[in-house]
């Protein structure tokens, strides 16, 4: 598959490591305590490339604790992260170059308009052709017509749409996202299914937390439940 | 090195293209320096032989003041929107986020003693001026933009944050604001040796020391 004559061989090694990582997310034995309040104890979790991971559990059980451990927002106590094949401890920046994150708050600039937003972030992660990719990303989460307008003067189901666009502008392979369905409507929740699910049959991996038992179901391949700082999975 | 440049240009437009939009930063700064001034010549009645001795001061605790009003809404509003947590996901170093940051506040520091200075000089009646005090501002504004951005993070995270800030940044700053004061007064008065040479490097010096060590410690603040 490759050419070691024109590949050196440490960057060969490199390449065949993380090709053959196996697994999108692999998690070990991470422990994270607020003060004395352990919320997370001795978690373990693996998820394979193309599958989309359902988390669930009660207020307070470290739903969104994990996703920003795994977003490398958190720094957790103690414990193993590899996404993507890089270890967060060493190589944080290129975990977040692989994710993309929807989380509580929209990461927006409320006086700058949706595309300005997508082009301060399109220019962060040194994107090629931004202009396109902007177009062509509010249009899937069908904000096109309002791409001069400034993010305040959007509604919120609106703001979550230029949120989740936000999150997929740089095409990441993992995707975070914590309780997305939180004020969107049918329409809107629509569009995110339909993009979860081009995610997943593009061999990309999704964790979303939610409450909605039924929506969760439906739309992952894995669910797990936290409960007490540990997580079970099916 | 071009992309560093490039991120930090980035970061530093659209800060002030949000400033640009909301005016809600430098036109409140303006009102409180030019209130400041006011309030000295009436408070103070100074006559032209005291100008030399206490004109810097004046003018140096004016623009630090005017400086911690500034460094208060540094991260205030990203913190609210929480377009600093989308900032902080990006692939880019910590580093470089807060050196953006220092440079967006020392534009605007720069900018509101630029239009101040005029309105101190007819105020206090000072005349002279000179490449040292450029020197000074520069230095100086350099020095609370460091310092200012570093605390502002810390206090953007604390309840009390409009009173944690100025207690944090003062007990830090203060060498940088005496050695201002100093470096001036040869600047403005008559009568005064140049002392200059004495203490703008000492300012440099400062500055120098806080670029190597508030990006470390941002780097680690963020961590949480």
């Amino acid at each position: 598959m490759f050419d070691s004559s024109v590949i050196p061989l440490e960057l060969l090694k490199i390449i065949m490591a993380k090709h053959n990582s196996g697994t999108a997310i692999s998690v070990n034995g991470l422990k994270k305590s607020f003060g004395e309040n352990p919320v997370i104890w001795d978690l373990n979790l693996e998820l394979e490339w193309g599958k989309f991971l359902a988390l669930f559990g009660t207020n307070g059980s470290g739903k969104t604790t994990l996703l920003k451990i795994l977003a490398s927002q958190i720094e957790a106590d103690s414990g193993q992260i590899i996404i993507s094949g890089y270890d967060q401890a060493k190589n944080a920046r290129a975990i977040r170059r692989n994710i993309g994150v929807v989380g509580h708050q929209h990461y927006l600039y409320d006086d700058l308009t949706c595309a300005e937003n997508l082009q301060f972030y399109g220019r962060l992660y040194n994107l090629n052709q931004i202009s396109e990719r902007i177009s062509s990303v509010l249009s899937r989460v069908d904000l096109e017509q309002y791409s001069g307008r400034k993010v305040r003067s959007l509604s919120h189901g609106m703001q979550k749409r230029l949120a989740l666009g936000r999150a997929i502008l740089h095409e990441p392979a993992i995707l975070l996202l914590d309780e997305p369905e939180g004020g969107l409507d049918e329409r809107s929740l629509g569009i995110l299914h339909d993009i979860s699910s081009e995610w997943t049959s593009r061999n990309r991996s999704i964790v979303m937390t939610t409450h909605n038992h039924d929506l969760g179901n439906r739309w992952s391949d894995k669910v797990g439940i936290l409960s007490n700082g540990i997580l079970r999975t099916d | 090195m071009n992309s560093i440049i490039q991120t930090l240009l980035i970061i530093i437009w659209k800060d002030i293209l949000l400033e640009i939009r909301s005016k809600d930063t430098i036109i409140s700064v303006l009102v409180f320096g030019a209130l400041l001034a006011i309030v000295f010549n009436f408070a103070l009645n100074i006559n032209p032989r005291q100008i030399s001795e206490i004109a810097a001061g004046i003018i140096w605790v004016s623009f630090a003041f005017s400086a911690i009003l500034i460094m208060n809404r540094t991260f205030v509003k990203e913190q609210e929107q929480g377009s600093l947590e989308g900032l902080l996901l990006s692939p880019i170093s910590r580093d470089v986020i807060f050196l953006s940051k220092v440079l967006v506040s020392f534009v605007f520091m720069i900018t509101i003693e630029a239009i101040l200075l005029p309105l101190f000089a007819a105020m206090l009646n000072i005349n002279n001026f000179s490449w040292i005090l450029l020197a000074t501002m520069v230095l100086t504004t350099l020095g609370f933009a460091t310092v200012g951005t570093l605390f502002s993070f810390m206090a953007v995270k604390t309840r009390s944050r409009e009173i944690m800030l100025p207690v944090l940044f003062f007990p830090i700053i203060l060498p940088v604001i005496i050695g201002a004061i100093e470096a001036s007064k040869g600047s403005f008065g008559i009568g005064y040796e140049p002392s200059w040479n004495r203490w703008l490097p000492l300012i440099a010096i400062f500055d120098a020391l806080f670029l190597a060590i508030c990006p470390w410690i941002f780097s680690y603040l963020v961590k949480e």
